[in-house]
Parts: C-alpha cells; structure tokens; sequence
C-alpha cells in the first residue's frame, strides 16, 4: 500500500518547480507599462525600441510587459494593486484618481514631463461610411432625427469622456457659452445613440465590423487605424469645424517603482517617448507627435484642426468629472430621460 | 398513452399521421435550433480561424503570447482541479458518510459558486487581496502577489469550479450507501485502506466525470479571471482572455485561431463525458450499482 504522500508526491514536486520557476522570472528587469487599449499596436512597437537603446545607452537588458484595457478600469487595478511601474492612460483625471486613492504617486505627478506629461495627442473626430450617405460635415448634423451615432459610455470609457466634451465644448461655442443650450445638444445628441459600448475599442468594432451607426465618434487614431485596417474604401473620416485637444498623459507610479528598483528606467522608458525616434513612430500609429520636426514630416496624415483643451472647454477634468460623469451629473441628467 | 397502446398495439407501430407529423415537425425544431444555436457558431469559429489558410492559422497559435495563454491555461488546470478534487471528495464523504450539524449549511455553500456570478467571484478576491482589501497591506510589505498574478487567476478559478466534483460525487455516495465501507471496517481494514480499495474504485467514474467538467469550466473561465488577471500579456492572461484580446486588436484570424483550441478542448470534454457515461451509466446516478453488484 502506497502512502497518501508517495502518491501525490509527483504532483507536488511540479507545483513547487513551476511556482519557482514563475518565481524566477521575477528576478530580471521588468516594467510593467498599464495602459489603455488603443495604444496595444504602439506599445508594443515602442517596447521593442525602448528595449534596444536602453541595451545601447546603459548594457542592460529590460523586458516590459504590457497591460491594456478601458482606462478607467486600469486605473482602479493600479489602485487595487496591479504594480504598474508607469501608466500611460487615456486621461488625467485617470491618473489623479491613482495619486488621490491610491497614494502611489505625488499630486503634481503631471509637472514632472514636458507638456503636461502627454508625449503624443490625438483629437476627436468623425468615422462615416463611404462617400458620407448621410452628409455629416460637423457636430450640428449629428443631431439630426434618424442619424444614428456611435459612442462608448463615458461613465466607464477614457475615450468616450473626449467624444464628450468635444461635443460640449463646441455646443457651448455655438450657444454664446449658454450652458442650457449646450445641454439640448447633447440631449439630442444622445438620443440618437442606439448603444453605448463599454470602451472605445468596442465601439470602433460595433461600427466598423458589426455595421451598426450612420458616424462614429472617435479618437483620430482609432478612426485612422480602422481606415488601415479595414480599408479606406469603406470608410471615410470628417474633421468637424472645431474639436478637442486629447492629451493622454504618462506618468512613473513612485512608490511601486521604488519598491521595485526601477525608477531610473521607468523614467528613461517615459523621457524617451519624447526622442525624434518615438515621435516618429508615435507618428506612424496615428497620435499626433509633440515634435515639430517629426510633425511637419506627418502633417499629409494630420489634417489641420481646430482645437481646445479640456482647461478651455471644460475648466480642467476635476470640474469635467465633477459636472459631467460623477452620479447625477450632466450625462446622468441627458441620458437618463 | 399506454392505455390506447394496450387497446390496440397496431396503432403503436404504425402512428397516424398527425403523430408522425408531430414528431416530424419536433424533431426538425429540434434540429434547427441546435444547428443555428450550436453548429453554426462553431462551424463559424473554424471557418474564420483558417479563412487564411492552414499555414497562418500555424502561425497564429505558435505566436508567443498565444503559446503562453495556452502554459497558463494549462498551468491553473493542473492546481485547480487537483484541489477541487480533493476537496470534493473529502466534502462528499463528509456529508454522504457522517452526521454531523451544519451538514445542510454546507451542502448550501458547494452551491454558492454556481449561484454567483463570476465576476462578483473576482471582485470578492480583490476585496480581500487588492492593495486596499483586508490582507492586501500585509501582503504588499511581504512582497506576496496574489491578484494581479497567477495565484489570483487559480484561487478564483477554484471557486469557479468547486463544485463541480462534490455535486457528481454527494448524490452517487448517497445511493451507494455505506455498506461495503462498514464491512471492510468490520474485517479490519484502517481508514486509508478502506479509502483506497472500497471507496474510490466505487467513486472513480463519477469522480472521473466530475474532474472533466471541473476541468473544462476551468479552462473555460472568463469573469472571474478577467477580474484578477490584471490583463498582463505573456504573464497573467489566460486562453479565454487572449482571445477578447486578439479580437480587440483586429487580428481576427488569430482571436479564432485560439477560439478554436478552447472550442477542441470542449469537444474533447464532450467525448470523454459520453464515453464514460456510456461505458459505465454514471449518470443515472447508483441506479447500475445494484445491477453491477
């Protein structure tokens, strides 16, 4: 008769052997980058870049993984204890909420890299279909009864806020800054969305491989990505007359890179963003670079816009948030009735 | 039914119209729905997975990350089901041999996985072990990483499938009866050897049934890991993940392309659920126990 432990002796030793072998991999350099989804292409491009100067400027090796999923909901896994050594998030307000609930990292975090720590920007514009059936030249035909317009929820998307305040911003500027009138907008404006997806990315695949929607409300390098993947005879994209700056800031979590040893090089891995190479490639996936060397080589890609920033149109995203996406704000207000 | 079949059994072997209409008409709603509702999707996730042709959809599994979803994978299966099982086992033989208080409390918990949602089933786990749960300071201070990381993605998936074994083995153990345990008790045999020569060459197959589809729901699971996972490519994302994450990314080919090793996993499960269940009868649950003895 076997002993109980002679039998489950096999199974045991494996268990030890992969946890310490899980273990091990621990012991190299690593960065974890929590970011949002459209930046996975990016990424990991960037990654790969990062990776070869750091070999040349420093000898060491460094791997870094990466995490991507809607923005706000990264930004609570970092505060639950996902140990990002640098988040690259959607918006600010994502990364304020880690400094405030999470204390991971100082209040000033966005003074510390140049141009409010955003490396690259993109805007909002509009995806239609070919040949625009619908005529949809700016944010006013949106509102007209029968468009159908696809957006994502702004109570869970990053992506989804920009789309929103692009649209506020230019209804209150339309308006002679009349809040009233701004709020009839976007009541319109949401009554002729027939689903609210959960991220940008998801409604970027409602609209472009499911069909559904006469305009898409987008990041440009969302629209533009979809014009490369699914092909420019499908679809086409509208710069409406006015627009928002979309700043999606980076930023080292402190505390946990101090606890894993790698501030330097989660600084340098953030810092290089800002060399010609990375704008270059920032360039090539569709964010508009900070360069202007890099973005006068672009500019064919990048039309030119008419742009706000959230501080502009909205007084910064604590009020943003505040006003608009906190429970019973404007959005609860608009899309509740 | 069998009152008219008794008066007149011709009418039995040849149905009248209306019956054979009827159950034509049964029969083919039957059909209908399982293809558009089962067929369809999983003739739709091969097509698409090799809508580029055999040597991409190679490819596409061989990549890095795929590959590391599937050790994973693989990897939480093995500690899984292993614990489920014993866990399992020592709650049936509990509850089927013993009499003691609180029996039907526990009974009631086994279900508790089943009635819950496995997204709540995550959020549980990060309330306990996120850096602001319970244990999650203490945790931090000791370097432990149990959400966000592989022990997270195994404890959520052992509450997702806890009580798959339990369930198959409490009602068998309970038509089995003691009897044949009593008497080894009775010529002598100690504890372990009853275990091992009575009671598990009695359980095995049920036990077998109820490890299968353990197993396949923890190679299955999506909520509960999504929760925990933390989405880190190559290091803390399962099968099930990687697949949203392929779509996401519009590499549709590969997102199918690992959709169709999960769909082979299920397929497999199925033949081996059948097989068991026709070379033993298990699943009418102790009914051939009194022929087989």
């Amino acid at each position: 008769m076997k002993s109980l432990y002679s039998r489950i002796k096999p199974f045991l030793i494996a268990v030890l052997a992969l946890s310490v072998s899980a273990g091990y991999v621990h012991a190299q350099t690593h960065l974890l980058n929590v970011s949002y989804d459209p930046t996975r292409e990016f990424y990991e491009e960037y990654n790969r870049l990062f990776a070869q100067h750091w070999k040349a400027t420093t000898g060491q090796d460094v791997v870094i993984n990466q995490s991507h999923g809607g923005s706000g909901k990264q930004a609570r896994a970092v505060i639950d204890g996902l140990e990002a050594d640098v988040v690259t998030l959607a918006l600010a307000y994502d990364i304020d909420a880690i400094a405030q609930n999470g204390g991971l990292l100082d209040k000033d975090w966005q003074s510390k890299l140049p141009n409010n720590s955003t490396p690259y920007t993109s805007t909002i514009v509009l995806l239609v279909r070919k040949g625009n059936p619908q005529h949809i030249h700016d944010w006013d035909d949106l509102i007209r009864p029968g468009i159908k317009v696809i957006t994502p929820n702004p109570k869970t998307s990053g992506g989804a806020r920009w789309n929103y305040l692009a649209a506020w911003g230019y209804a209150l500027h339309k308006s002679n800054n009349n809040e009233q009138g701004a709020r009839d907008y976007m009541k319109k404006l949401f009554a002729n969305v027939p689903v609210l997806d959960s991220g940008a990315r998801g409604s970027t695949t409602t609209f472009v491989q499911r069909g559904v929607g006469d305009v898409l409300i987008a990041w440009e390098n969302e629209a533009l990505l979809a014009l490369k993947e699914f092909g420019s005879d499908k679809f086409e994209i509208v710069v409406p007359s006015e627009t928002i700056l979309a700043e999606p800031p980076v930023a080292v979590v402190d505390s946990v890179a101090r606890k894993h040893g790698t501030e330097k090089v989660a600084r340098a891995y953030l810092e290089y963003l800002y060399s010609p190479e990375a704008q270059d490639l920032a360039a090539r996936y569709f964010y508009r670079p900070r360069l202007k060397s890099v973005a006068d080589r672009y500019a064919g890609v990048f039309p030119k816009v008419n742009t706000f920033t959230v501080l502009e149109g909205c007084g910064g995203w604590q009020n943003a948030q505040a006003k608009h996406f906190s429970d019973g704000g404007t959005f609860d207000q608009i899309y509740g009735k | 039914m069998s009152n008219r079949g008794a008066n007149s059994s011709s009418a039995l072997l040849q149905p009248s119209m209306q019956q054979r209409v009827g159950r034509v008409v049964l029969i083919a709603a039957a059909l209908v729905f399982l293809a558009v509702f089962l067929l369809l999707p999983v003739a739709a996730v091969f097509t698409q997975a090799f809508s580029q042709g055999w040597a991409m959809y190679r490819d596409s599994i061989r990549q890095q990350d795929v590959l590391s979803a599937l050790r994973l994978t693989g990897l939480v299966a093995v500690i899984a089901v292993p614990l489920n099982v014993l866990f399992g086992i020592s709650a049936s033989w509990a509850i089927t041999r013993f009499e003691f208080h609180g029996k039907s409390l526990l009974i009631t918990l086994i279900d508790v996985p089943l009635a819950v949602s496995p997204v709540v089933a995550g959020l549980m786990y990060v309330e306990v072990f996120g850096l602001h749960g319970w244990l999650g300071p203490w945790l931090s201070e000791h370097n432990l990483h149990i959400i966000f990381a592989v022990p997270g993605i195994v404890l959520a998936t052992i509450f997702v499938t806890f009580p798959f074994v339990a369930r198959e083995l409490i009602p068998f153990m309970q038509a089995q009866g003691s009897d044949e345990e009593i008497a080894a008790v009775v010529l002598g045999a100690n504890g372990w050897s009853v275990f091992w020569r009575v009671t598990l060459p009695n359980i095995k197959w049920a036990l077998l049934y109820g490890t299968i589809l353990a197993a396949s729901r923890s190679i299955g699971e999506f909520g509960a890991v999504s929760v925990v996972s933390g989405h880190i490519r190559g290091l803390t994302t399962t099968l099930p993940l990687e697949v949203e994450m392929l779509y996401n990314e519009y590499n549709f080919t590969a997102a199918f392309a690992a959709a169709s090793l999960l769909t082979l996993a299920a397929i497999v499960t199925l033949v081996l659920k059948k097989s068991i269940e026709s070379a033993t009868g298990v699943h009418q649950h102790g009914q051939e126990k009194e022929s087989e003895s």
